[in-house]
């Protein structure tokens, strides 16, 4: 059964469309990566799914159950943006209180604050806690029993480079047991090995759907072609590769994906002057510029 | 069991944030004052002593209890909202109505330990000057069980406003503005109407209904003892009268269930 599925969603603020005719899928098991400025819609999305803000036109279902009703609920571990708790309550007075809320053992509870690495403050005060703790409690909360489905909802920020990557860690162990996670980031750099799809939001509409290397190819964006030589041969090299020189001894040559293994093949003729060769595909920061700026125009 | 996971929780919050420590002192430094000083007068009168306590702490109840109700509700939805506590919570299997009726409880606990320990000091104090021989106890459980609707209802008004109204800040003046009004604004133009009527139809017919019709006010005429020495309640009370004991006790019990009501009501439509 599809675990997430929205079929042409709409949201009407008044005359203000934050979300138009929006449909996506998610399977068991899929990473799905939601990207979009702010004020894209991503969030509105998001509510839209838990049953928090009203859907004015479409339809979403969770396990094939309408969104918003108790068992869609009980089925989603939920993490919002600039999470907040009670300043007066400890960490694990916190998860203890969501655990009984999804009937989940206190146990539990107790092994997900460590599996954040949270034990050792989770009998703090919440209201000492720094921003990245918070966010742990909060992803925590979101683990309880096992969701079905996770929405994340900028999870990574406020954290540091070396929690963003237990982060994964757990989107991934959370993915391979069988739970559909969606998340929204602006952090773009971080996602492209980690998601299984990319799913593109701009003002409202979704742009893209699909794996980052689709992505690419349907973009038919340049692949970029690092050349490093010595500075005697610089100039007659990125003549004859068709290339411009970039400083004294690098050049920079681009083509389609089509051509890279003729060109790289190319390079290889040329022998000992190549000193050495970096290939790099189009990021997803230029993925994610192109497709937000060529659909808005059309 | 969603109900009593909200309650755990309140509790927890409220004795953290000293609201507890808060009702309890007041409600018990008051009652201590009112005893003592309520008791010095009676011996001669030979009126019982408790009675002469009782009453004395029921002018002050009417002040007091709806305070402490509006002091523990106001912040209960509006707060959440505004520190962002409440989409989470929201999006867990749980119902509004749920959420509301465990904030009630907790908060509900909360008062009637306050009035507990209070009443308990009036009654112990009583004990330790008089004797328990010749005491009648029936009016102090009479106070305190109209004491719990009396916060009850407005544990439920303060709701009310907490789901009516988006920031914390002015939920706490609209409550204020509502304890004045009923306490003491709505007895005044009472009164005033009263004087003004001289004593016609609206004196015998409207007045007693509007008097009970304010929770204050039959929580006030029902604990009053006839032939009270306080010369404003008797006044109210000998008014009041045509609407008996059953008006003050439908008010009473009315007040909480239907102020309660609409909170859901409200809270059903908030957005978070």
């Amino acid at each position: 059964m599809t675990t997430l599925n929205i079929e042409n969603v709409s949201k009407k603020y008044g005359t203000l469309e934050t979300v138009k005719g929006v449909s996506l899928s998610l399977q068991a098991g899929e990473r799905v990566a939601l990207l979009g400025h702010n004020g894209a819609g991503k969030t509105t999305l998001m509510r839209m799914i838990l049953g928090l803000t009203p859907i004015t036109s479409g339809r979403i279902e969770v396990l094939g159950t309408e969104a918003g009703a108790r068992r869609a609920r009980s089925a989603i571990g939920f993490l919002p943006e600039s999470v907040a708790f009670h300043g007066a309550l400890s960490g694990r007075e916190q998860l203890q209180h969501f655990a009984r809320l999804k009937s989940v053992s206190m146990k539990r509870a107790d092994d997900l604050l460590d599996r954040v690495g949270l034990s050792d403050a989770a009998d703090r005060k919440i209201r000492t806690y720094s921003k990245g703790m918070r966010q742990r409690i909060g992803l925590a909360q979101a683990l309880l029993g096992q969701p079905k489905l996770a929405l994340l909802d900028e999870p990574t920020s406020g954290l540091d480079p070396i929690s963003r990557h237990e982060f994964y860690d757990i989107v991934a162990d959370l993915a391979n047991s069988g739970s559909a996670v969606l998340l929204s980031s602006h952090a773009l750099t971080e996602l492209e090995a980690r998601t299984d799809r990319i799913a593109i939001m701009s003002k409202g509409n979704l742009l893209a759907d699909s794996s980052l290397s689709e992505l690419r190819h349907s973009a038919q964006l340049p692949i970029q072609v690092h050349v490093t030589t010595s500075e005697a041969d610089a100039d007659r090299i990125a003549a004859e590769l068709g290339g411009a020189r970039v400083n004294g001894r690098s050049i920079t040559l681009t083509c389609q994906q089509d051509d890279k293994i003729a060109m790289l093949g190319q390079i290889a003729s040329l022998g000992a002057v190549i000193k050495d060769v970096d290939v790099m595909p189009a990021s997803l920061e230029d993925l994610y510029r192109h497709y937000s700026i060529s659909k808005e125009g059309a | 069991m969603s109900i009593i996971a909200i309650a755990k929780l309140e509790l927890l919050i409220a004795r953290r944030n000293m609201w507890v420590a808060t009702s309890v002192i007041l409600m018990g430094l008051f009652t201590v004052v009112l005893t003592l000083a309520g008791g010095a007068p009676t011996g001669s009168l030979g009126i019982d002593p408790l009675t002469v306590a009782v009453t004395s702490i029921t002018t002050l109840s009417v002040y007091l209890i709806p305070l402490i109700g509006l002091l523990l509700s106001f912040d209960a939805i509006a707060g959440e909202s505004e520190r962002g506590t409440l989409a989470l919570s929201l999006t867990y299997p749980l119902s509004r109505g749920e959420i509301l009726i465990g904030k009630f409880l907790a908060h509900f606990c909360v008062l009637a330990f306050a009035i507990a320990v209070g009443l308990g000091l009036t009654a112990a104090l009583t004990i330790w000057q008089y004797g328990a021989a010749d005491l009648s106890f029936a009016p102090l459980a009479k106070l305190f069980a109209t004491s719990l609707a009396l916060g009850a209802a407005f544990l439920g008004i303060g709701y009310l406003v907490s789901s009516l109204v988006r920031q914390t800040g002015v939920a706490s003046g609209i409550v204020i503005i509502i304890w004045l009004v009923c306490v003491v604004l709505y007895d005044l133009g009472l009164l005033g109407a009263l004087v003004a009527d001289n004593g016609g139809t609206f004196t015998k017919t409207i007045f007693p209904w509007l008097l009970v019709a304010n929770p204050a006010d039959a929580f006030r005429l029902i604990n009053m003892p006839d032939g009270s020495v306080s010369e404003l309640a008797s006044g109210i009370n000998a008014a009041g009268g045509a609407s008996g004991t059953l008006g003050q006790l439908v008010s009473l019990l009315l007040w909480p269930i239907i102020a309660l009501f609409f909170a859901w009501i409200a809270f059903r439509k908030v957005e978070p």
